[in-house]
């Protein structure tokens, strides 16, 4: 008789399962990585917009004026910032990313007519100049935080928190920790660098408000303060953040992502975007402040689609990271230099990944030259290549946000709103408190289909 | 996350201006703690055998109009007693000479929507929604008179702004407390204090924190001994200022991230989250000022 | 030159870090004289000029943060963070000073003749601070770079996770925190404290003080090492 081979694999001890329990059993130390969750998360893609057709008018899609034009900052300061588009670039730091990638970010921002933001580390010459709106974090580490810094910002974003890890602190690795990197952080070089998860002088929203305050006195009530929180207590956490006197709050979702972490925290802590948003406005809602505070958010932000939903569900402006350093090349099989295309195959395999799969900025050999201190791998991103690249995705993206705008009948894409949605799944129905498509039915709110 | 401030007066003759030197306190705890605003005050104990428990009518429609005389004759009528009664609006201070627990089952099914704010000999309570200001001047606070008091300021962080979750939070009798800070395991104290038979009123955490303490008392601990099994069991960041019928007591946890300050004269002990509660105090410049240290009790007696 | 007072009873304190940032540079008055300060916060915060600041009270939160270049005398207690994040110039309270006191300082002098709280010195980057009294628990947390002087003694977990800054404590050390460990004093070490108690105008015998260092355990992750993370 002939054997067969009957193989069958546990559902919770999968291969995935037993390969982590192995890693643990030979390292004694958690996993760490980059970029954000993989897991499978409801999102914008569960959502679809109620075009116009006979009960709303459509604008036509070249011609007819939409307006992009976005605000923050409106509630206190005396100089709020001002863009073209609602889609803004989220605080990265130079350290995680090289110094020609924050000069590329800045470059492709101003042309567009929208902000960047520092990150963990302080802020660049480069980023500085090549930025016209330039958004500057205030984190619990403090490195290279600089009053000179705070008065050469356009606005100061104080961070209490990011989507992929909600609680934690920042991360460096040793092999990013570069001799200017270090020198920025006031860190000995190649130190694994560990930040802290606390801000060193407040602690709660009664403190911050005095630390807002303190960042006011100190830019003599010019400049926008934003808040940072990573999604969890979204509904508690943004009340606070308006009573500690913010101009805007960013909430950051659990798709955010990180350039080093450990993975437990990037798929156990938070909550999705979709679920983090809808509590965020109402939020603001219930403090009767929607529009007087504006509200960012981020975290798996990719698409024009995602932008429209997420304005539509009450967001004033989103934030993009992981879609923008996508843009300039992460995760590709190629890298441009000198004028030719040059595999980075191999490069990605010697790091265990692939074109596709890459989650290793924490390494700092990141293969196409973004997420690096390499001196050679960084020449693999010019920032003249960057900047295009990523110009033309910010304008797909502003494009697809005022096409889909027009065929729901706005002049204006912050007219966009949560009616004009419908739900494909129960979860995004539940969680974005919009109706299953086809039905009146929100899931957890009362009344039937 | 909130603004606290205690005062308690060592000269007999400040007593009659307790609630002077204390209003200036708690306004200057308003950003701290913008939405709602309390005050537990102890006077001269009532004789063994009086009670008074402090009531609010505000959670129901009828707030400041409500009945209160109304409310003593039917009491009168059903239980045969005669309280004493003392009203501002949609507060009150019944006073009665028999057991304070009968009364308050007999308003629970009478008057379910009146709030029991405190019971005691010596303690009244006042608490509700606004800003520190008017919430004082609600209550007209600046003429209370007593021995020692504790108040408080909210800035709400997980549950609602409501006048039942403003603090001073009390349990048992003469016993209450403040809070400022976050407890990080209030439902897990909360699950464990139910089976006992312990009653929560409001989804609060210092309400939490102040049950178990209480209940510790009961079961026996002294102060010290309750407190210290707070420090292993209410996990947080935490300022918790209580106050007895002769004694206010303070603690901090580990971290001390929250902000407390003292200042001690001849006259009074002088407690706030931040100096500039207590910069208007008379003899403030020769206090002696200083910070309670994390994981350290302090009580001062009266 | 004049000395010039403003009275924080009848003037916001808007005002006189206005005056301070626009008009202190242009060079008035010799001196600014601060009265009735009651524990108001952000007092002279972001100065950027040599300007010297005298307030007669006591501050609440971020006192000096973020100075340059001034000269800044609390003559009562300081509140959270005073001289927070300040980059130069000097911060010198008279009295005692609350948590995080030159929480992040990256440069600069922070003198503090009475106690200090919890975490003073956390994140420091460069900044000196000497305490004539003691410090609380956690002080010099995650301390990049700059010195401590403690003339008095040090609460727990003093100098955890600690990288390249120095504190030299005279007192009792409740504890030490991890990555953190006493050496043996220099030379240099005594020219340093002997230096610094000097700028801070405090008389102690150098040579009685503790040197303390970072071990540079925890600066490369080790599964083996049993590492207190």
């Amino acid at each position: 008789m002939e054997r067969h081979l009957t193989l069958e694999e546990s559902y919770g001890y999968d291969r995935k399962t037993l390969e982590y329990i192995r890693k643990a059993a030979a390292h004694g130390l958690y996993e760490i990585r980059g970029m954000g969750a993989k897991r499978k998360l409801p999102n914008f893609d569960d959502l679809v917009f109620l075009g116009a057709s006979m009960s709303r008018y459509a604008l036509e899609g070249y011609r007819e004026k939409c307006v992009t034009r976005t605000l923050l900052g409106t509630r206190f300061a005396k100089k709020p910032v001002e863009l073209e588009i609602p889609i803004t670039i989220a605080g990265m730091s130079f350290g995680a990313l090289s110094a020609n990638v924050k000069e590329a970010l800045g470059r492709a921002a101003t042309e567009v007519g929208t902000s960047t933001t520092t990150g963990d580390g302080g802020m660049t010459q480069e980023e500085r100049q090549s930025s016209k709106t330039l958004i500057y974090q205030c984190l619990p580490s403090r490195y290279g935080f600089n009053p000179d810094d705070v008065r050469r910002a356009d606005a100061i974003e104080v961070v209490i928190g990011q989507g992929a890890k909600p609680g934690g602190g920042g991360m460096l690795l040793g092999q990013k920790v570069s001799a200017r990197v270090a020198g920025m952080r006031t860190l000995p070089a190649g130190v694994d660098q560990r930040s802290a998860c606390r801000h060193p002088d407040w602690t709660g929203p009664d403190d911050l408000a005095i630390k807002i305050q303190e960042l006011r006195e100190m830019t003599d009530w010019e400049k926008p303060i934003y808040v940072k929180v990573g999604a969890t207590r979204t509904f508690n956490d943004v009340k606070l953040a308006v009573h500690s006197g913010a101009d805007v709050v960013v909430v950051d979702g659990m798709q955010g992502g990180t350039a080093a972490t450990q993975t437990c925290f990037i798929e156990h802590i938070g909550i999705p975007t979709l679920a983090a948003l809808r509590q965020a406005v109402e939020a603001l809602e219930d403090l009767d402040m929607k529009g007087k505070v504006q509200l960012i958010i981020s975290g798996g932000i990719r698409s024009g689609p995602d932008v429209a939903k997420a304005l539509a569900m009450g967001a004033d402006a989103v934030a993009i990271g992981q879609g923008v350093m996508i843009a300039l090349g992460c995760n590709g099989d190629t890298y441009r230099q000198n004028g030719q295309n040059i595999s980075a195959v191999a490069d990605y395999n010697a790091l265990g990944a692939a074109p596709g799969y890459c989650h290793h900025c924490h390494t700092g050999q990141c293969p196409v030259g973004i997420t690096t201190q390499d001196e050679i791998l960084e020449q693999r991103l010019e920032p003249a290549i960057g900047a295009k690249r990523l110009k033309n995705y910010l304008k797909t993206l502003n494009m697809e946000l005022t096409t889909i705008a027009r065929a729901c009948g706005k002049q204006n894409v912050h007219h966009l709103e949560r009616e004009d949605l419908a739900a494909l799944t129960l979860e995004a129905a539940a969680m974005a408190n919009v109706p299953l498509a086809g039905t009146n039915w929100v899931p957890g709110r009362t009344g039937g289909i | 996350m909130c603004g606290i401030v205690g005062l308690l007066v060592k000269t007999p003759a400040l007593r009659a201006r307790l609630g002077e030197l204390m209003a200036p306190m708690l306004i200057g705890m308003t950003e701290r703690g913008p939405d709602s605003a309390g005050l537990a005050v102890f006077t001269e104990p009532l004789a063994d055998g009086a009670r008074k428990i402090s009531l609010y009518s505000g959670l129901i429609e009828d707030d400041d109009d409500f009945n209160w005389q109304g409310m003593a004759h039917e009491m009168k009528e059903h239980l045969g007693i005669d309280a004493t009664l003392k009203t501002t609006g949609n507060h009150a201070i019944l006073g009665v000479s028999v057991d304070p627990e009968m009364v308050k089952r007999w308003l629970k099914e009478h008057h379910p929507g009146l709030f029991v704010l405190s019971t005691g000999k010596s303690i009244d309570l006042y608490k509700d929604i606004g800003a520190p200001a008017e919430v004082a001047d609600r209550y007209n606070f600046s003429k209370l008179k007593g021995s020692h008091l504790v108040g408080h300021t909210r800035m709400a962080t997980e549950s609602a702004v409501t006048p039942d979750r403003a603090h001073p939070f009390t349990a048992g009798e003469d016993f209450c407390l403040v809070h400022n800070g976050s407890l990080s395991n209030p439902n897990g104290i909360r699950r464990k204090l139910e089976p006992r038979g312990i009653h929560f009123e409001t989804d609060n955490d210092t309400e939490a924190a102040c049950r178990f303490l209480e209940w510790r008392l009961r079961e026996g601990d002294d102060l010290e001994t309750a407190l210290k099994k707070g420090f292993e069991e209410l996990d947080g960041f935490y300022t918790f200022l209580m106050g007895t019928k002769d004694a206010l007591a303070l603690i901090r946890d580990p971290f001390a991230c929250k902000p407390a300050v003292v200042a001690e004269t001849g006259d009074y002990v002088a407690i706030a989250s931040e100096f500039r509660s207590l910069a208007h105090l008379p003899g403030i410049e020769n206090a002696h000022v200083f910070e309670p240290a994390p994981e350290e009790m302090y009580v001062w007696k009266i | 030159m004049e000395n010039l007072t403003f009275d924080l009873s009848e003037t916001p304190v808007n005002t006189l870090n206005h005056y301070l940032h626009h008009e202190a540079p242009k060079g008035g008055a010799r001196k600014i004289i601060v009265t009735h300060p009651d524990g108001a916060h952000n007092i002279a915060v972001g100065l950027d000029c040599p300007v010297e600041v005298e307030i007669l009270g006591h501050v609440g939160y971020y006192a000096g943060g973020m100075n340059k270049a001034a000269r800044i005398v609390i003559e009562g207690s300081a509140g959270t963070g005073v001289g927070e994040n300040m980059m130069s110039g000097t911060v010198h309270v008279r009295g005692f000073a609350s948590n995080g006191a030159g929480a992040s300082a990256h440069g600069g002098l922070l003198i503090i003749d009475g106690d200090a709280g919890l975490r003073c010195g956390i994140s420091l980057k460069g900044g000196d601070i000497v305490v004539g009294g003691s410090v609380g628990s956690f002080s010099a947390f995650m301390a990049q770079a700059g010195r401590m002087v403690i003339c008095g003694d040090a609460g727990d977990a003093l100098g955890d996770s600690l990288y390249e800054a120095v504190l030299y404590v005279k007192g009792n050390i409740k504890s030490l925190g991890a990555d953190a460990r006493i050496e043996p004093l220099a030379d240099a070490d005594i020219a340093a404290v002997s230096n610094l108690l000097q700028q801070a105008g405090m008389d102690h015998a150098p040579r009685d003080f503790k040197r303390v260092a970072s071990k540079r355990e925890l600066y490369h992750w080790n599964a083996d090492a049993n590492q207190e993370y």
